[in-house]
């Protein structure tokens, strides 16, 4: 199976060329056509490695630059392990639905845009797929500059240049810190390959060099994956860029951050830090707490679906970061569950809103008011994605929810849950409040709560409405049997320990040697703990009950209303002054939050 | 192996990281981004040195003189040549932003915030 490892990356890279060269001679539509089949082409081969990896760790050494010398890695090498496959599945998946809304979304499109899909698509399996440490870096540099370009791609406005270089600056400054993190570790190790890295350092307790190395990987990547304080440039990037890019901003490139760091924990930094391993735990827990509140205050601050959506999306990044910062094979598994519901629904709450802008040339909730009255059907889809992000029990990324909360009760850390619950309550709320504005009527049509943003015009005019529909709504029933698949809880929460295990990743990478096949896992709905149907019905009760107070808190007495202005106000009018849309004002956020991470950890992990 | 280009690269990463916060300029800007980009060739670079070393050029060159690490020379090269396409980008659009806006002041084009 090795000899298919590379294809998800080399198809769409090649299909990209052809796009390019052919770009005065193909007809329009040829090229399009070309997209699609390249995006397809590596979507099958990342579901057939995926399936293959389940076995065993595929592997494959470029100009066979095997480890043959007291096992040392000089070549470069893919590794595939099935958490690794399964968001190269992922990535190349969601580009094959975004590549088929773009199909009549942005008819008339540059030629360009086919192209920068493929890259996107084809840097996102590359580092999915990678065991080479200086290798995830060229992928994660390739696959920013297709992002910034694709981010940008609307040149004719201030708007969507503004986002593209706050997402472009503040990326690039992550990955000099990326880059930096890495020539430390080879300083020290002298390896690239992770698991010959992890492998030099084990045993070996950690000290300045290895802090310094795992802040600088940590941030970069959280950077990222959007988590607070570096998440500033996210909502500034999806409020410009177009609706399928944007569902693969939300549904894919964030998870790219968070695979990196688990990759980079649990490959290298394990090897020297397993001791320390409460510490590491307690900063990124705190991470992921903070981002997942924050993110949720300001979704429901927006009246711009696109940024409301993508900060509902940081608040979801925030709930799986502590998925996979509770260092366990349970929560990693429900982070890896969280992220893959997640991506289908939001990327289809994203083509819901494509198709808003297309239908009423407004993405704006109150400018919306009411017009959605006329598509019945996406407002239930709509509705619908909502209520999957919520965590409803068994609806959409429920059993993600549930694995996190299970995965801290078993950690001896009982306050995380329900802070999570509130979280997911209240950026579903934001959605909900949304939702019920436009498709119901509901509310106000004047909000002074809401930020004012740029208005964006429509793509398309004349696009295909069932073609739209049926992209969006295939996405949206995916991502709603996620906690009810059978099997899908044991065979994810199998492939996270896999993930975890570098002794058997060093024995595959480092020695070839093959390892039994894991117990093929029962094919059955994953049953879950009391606790968590209890916090998943509380989380949408949360939901439902803010986003009614959004919509008619006029109705509510004076005295509530002017306590809450005087409470919430301030608080709220400062957060807004935080996200002031300057890049200085997120670089200086992005240098100040590593400083504290990093010194945070200097003094912990001795 | 001096301590040296160490700090000089920590420092060359400060200066750069202190000029994009307070950039008011979007030229200036890329160009802060390629001075904080000129210390990861500095540490790189470090990190590859050996004292008395050579160029890692082994054509007509006997057996077993020492020569400096090749491969941060390739990172290096490879993160030159990733990063002027990060940095054309950005140009380019500074360059849409002066287009549309008439200028490339970050402070004064603020469409989003909150």
């Amino acid at each position: 199976m090795s000899w298919a490892l590379p294809l998800p990356v080399v198809i769409p890279l090649i299909a990209a060329a052809v796009c390019t060269a052919g770009d005065h001679v193909l007809p329009r539509r040829l090229g399009d056509a070309i997209g699609v089949v390249g995006a397809a082409g590596a979507f099958a081969f990342s579901l057939v490695i995926l399936l293959a990896s389940e076995k065993q760790t595929q592997l494959t050494w470029f100009g066979g630059w095997k480890p043959r010398h007291h096992h040392v890695a000089i070549g470069v090498a893919f590794a595939a392990d099935p958490l690794g496959a399964g968001v190269a599945t992922l990535a190349t998946g969601l580009v094959l639905a975004s590549v088929l809304y773009s199909w009549s979304f942005l008819r008339d499109a540059a030629r360009a845009y086919d192209t920068l899909m493929l890259l996107f698509g084809g840097a996102m399996a590359g580092f999915a797929l990678t065991g080479d440490i200086f290798n995830m870096f060229v992928w994660f540099e390739l696959m920013g500059v297709a992002a910034y370009a694709l981010a940008g791609f609307q040149v004719a406005e201030v708007g969507p240049l503004q986002g593209a270089i706050n997402f472009a600056v503040s990326n690039t400054v992550g990955a000099y810190m990326i880059l930096m993190g890495i020539a430390l570790l080879y300083a020290r190790t002298g390896a690239l390959n992770l698991a010959q890295i992890g492998h030099a350092l084990s045993g070996h307790r950690p000290d300045g060099l290895v802090i310094v190395a795992l802040t600088l990987l940590v941030c970069g990547f959280l950077i990222k994956a959007a988590i607070a304080p570096f998440h500033l440039w996210l909502a500034d990037a999806h409020a410009v860029a177009p609706a399928p890019v944007c569902l693969l901003f939300s549904g894919v490139m964030v998870v790219i951050g968070l695979l990196g760091v688990t990759r980079c924990y649990w490959t290298v930094f394990d090897a020297s830090l397993a001791a320390q391993a409460h510490d590491v735990r307690a900063v990124l827990v705190a991470l992921g707490i903070f981002t997942a509140l924050l993110g949720a205050v300001m979704a429901f601050l927006q009246r711009h679906l696109k940024r409301l959506l993508a900060y509902s999306t940081i608040s979801h990044m925030g709930i799986a970061l502590v998925g996979i910062a509770l260092l366990d094979e349970k929560s990693l598994g429900g982070a890896s569950d969280l992220l893959l519901a997640h991506g289908l629904l939001k990327g289809s709450l994203f083509l819901c809103c494509g198709i808003l802008l297309v239908r009423y040339d407004g993405i704006d909730e109150l400018q919306l008011h009411g017009k959605g009255r006329s598509l019945p059907v996406l407002g239930i889809m709509f509705g619908l994605g909502a209520l999957g992000l919520t965590g409803l029990p068994y609806v959409g990324s429920y059993l993600g929810h549930a694995q996190i909360d299970e995965g801290a009760t078993a950690n001896g850390i009982d306050w995380v849950q329900p802070l999570l619950m509130i979280a997911a309550g209240v950026s579903s709320a934001a959605i909900f409040r949304a939702g019920a504005r436009v498709f119901l009527g509901w509310g106000p049509r004047e909000d002074p709560l809401l930020s004012a943003e740029p208005s964006e015009s429509p793509p398309e005019r004349t696009a295909s409405m069932p073609a739209l529909f049926a992209v969006t709504a295939a996405l949206l029933v995916l991502g709603l049997v996620v906690s009810v698949a059978p099997g899908l809880g044991q065979r994810v929460e199998q492939a996270a320990g896999r993930a975890r295990d570098r002794i058997a990743y060093v024995d595959r990478v480092l020695r070839g040697r093959e390892l039994p096949a894991p117990p093929r896992p029962p094919v059955a709905v994953e049953s879950t703990a009391t606790d968590s149907v209890l916090y998943g019905i509380g989380a949408t009760a949360i939901a439902f009950g803010l986003a009614l107070v959004g919509l008619f808190r006029r109705r509510l007495p004076e005295i509530v209303r002017t306590a809450l202005r005087f409470t919430l106000g301030p608080p709220l009018a400062a957060l807004r002054l935080a996200h002031s849309g300057i890049v200085g004002d997120y670089v200086a956020w992005i240098t100040v939050g590593t400083a504290v991470v990093g010194g945070v950890w200097a003094l912990l992990l001795r | 192996m001096s301590f040296l280009p160490y700090a000089v690269a920590a420092w060359v990463c400060i200066v750069g990281l202190y000029g994009i916060v307070t950039s008011r300029h979007l030229i200036h800007l890329a160009l802060c981004l390629t001075v904080m980009q000129s210390s990861t060739y500095l540490l790189l670079l470090a990190i590859g040195y050996v004292k008395h070393g050579g160029p890692p050029i082994y054509k007509g060159v006997k057996l077993g003189t020492t020569s400096v690490d090749p491969v941060v020379q390739a990172l290096t090269l490879t993160d030159i040549v990733v990063s002027v396409t990060v940095i054309a980008l950005i140009l380019a659009l500074a360059l849409d932003v002066h287009k549309q806006a008439g200028t490339v002041d970050p402070d004064e084009i603020r469409e989003m915030s909150g």
